[in-house]
């Protein structure tokens, strides 16, 4: 009996911290930025909790089912999906220290990056072409707050990219540049993950009223 | 002490880092590609059912919102490597965390809103939001 429970209970390892030190510096420095992804998420919620609250706040003015292009919400969500797909490939290229791979995954990441923020401009300025600015309804300056600091956070994270290469091609896969650039794929499909709460939330279930 | 177990770094995959393993590229492309696929699958159905008429209406919005977070799920696993491994608890507890505080800011702000449209009826134009600027 006792031999069975054994085999299913870890054996109690008291933790030796003289032997083991502190945690290797990738870990400390990933789990920082960790928490900073995860603050930001914190933040992006109570702009989407104000957005919720004043969806309907729409003073006469356009409402989101007249407003949003679905064509042009689904082209951005495949730009930015694909974007983060080929920034997860280029970490790996990073990992096994293939420069042409770095350069390549980074290129597309960047070039896709900044095709959904194009699209995103084009958007904002039809909007504001329209007559629907920020100064419009409750429910547009709720709207531009949420998708534009969304888009904020994407223009950062391009020249954040393009810093990183610069580093990359000046300094090497030094350990301090690598870190960096493990950072920079924990923010960019961060950003993919709030932008799924974003086409769903705003978009999909803004145009079936 | 020669197998110290450490954590696992958020966005690591598990694989150790600055290594030049052809096995390990290999898998760890194939988490990325199951992570898109899954990812494709999850955003051409939220698509799919934003525009079909076959069905429910009144039930869509809650389907697309649990879309989202499978997705979400999906990216968080498959993208940023946050598994249930026990070299993972600390991001795990991190993210569990975050999603506590999500869930108050969001769900709370919801309900105490709609109650307060809800209870302050009578002067209407003055309290609803749906009236104001």
């Amino acid at each position: 009996m006792s031999i069975a429970v054994e085999t299913f209970e870890e054996p109690y390892e008291p933790a030796l911290v003289a032997d083991a030190g502190p945690a290797p510096k990738q870990i400390v420095v990933a789990y920082g930025f960790w928490i900073f992804l995860l603050s930001d998420i914190v933040m992006f919620s109570a702009l989407f909790a104000s957005y919720a609250v004043l969806v309907n706040a729409t003073d006469g003015g356009p409402t989101g089912a007249q407003l949003f292009n679905q064509t042009r919400v689904a082209i951005e969500t495949a730009c930015l999906l694909l974007s983060s797909y080929a920034c997860g490939l280029m970490s790996l290229a990073i990992r096994s220290q293939h420069r042409l791979g770095t350069y390549v995954g980074a290129a597309i990441t960047f070039v896709l990056g900044a095709a959904f923020l194009e699209l995103e401009l084009q958007e904002f300025a039809s909007m504001a072409a329209a007559g629907a600015t920020p100064q419009r309804s409750a429910f547009l300056s709720a709207f531009f707050t949420l998708v534009g600091c969304h888009g904020l956070h994407v223009t950062i994270g391009l020249l954040w990219l393009v810093v990183m290469m610069a580093q990359v091609a000046a300094r090497g896969y030094r350990a301090t540049v690598v870190r960096r650039l493990f950072c920079f794929s924990m923010f960019w499909h961060t950003l993919d993950i709030i932008w799924v709460g974003i086409f769903s939330v705003v978009y999909l279930i803004g145009s079936l009223a | 002490m020669t197998d110290i177990r450490s954590d696992r770094a958020p966005g690591d995959g598990g694989l150790p880092a600055l290594t030049e393993r052809p096995t390990d590229v290999r898998s760890g492309l194939l988490v990325y590609s199951i992570g898109l696929g899954l990812a494709v699958i999850l955003t051409v159905t939220s698509f799919w059912a934003a525009n079909t008429s076959l069905l429910w209406p009144a039930g869509v919005p809650l389907g697309l919102a649990v879309l989202a977070i499978a997705q979400m799920g999906v990216h968080i696993v498959f993208f940023l490597h946050i598994t249930t491994g026990s070299d993972n608890t600390n991001n795990v507890l991190a993210l569990a965390f975050g999603m506590l505080i999500v869930t108050l800011v969001v769900a709370g702000s919801l309900w105490i809103m709609a109650n307060l449209n809800a209870n302050m009826m009578p002067p209407a134009d003055l309290i609803n939001l749906h009236m104001q600027h």
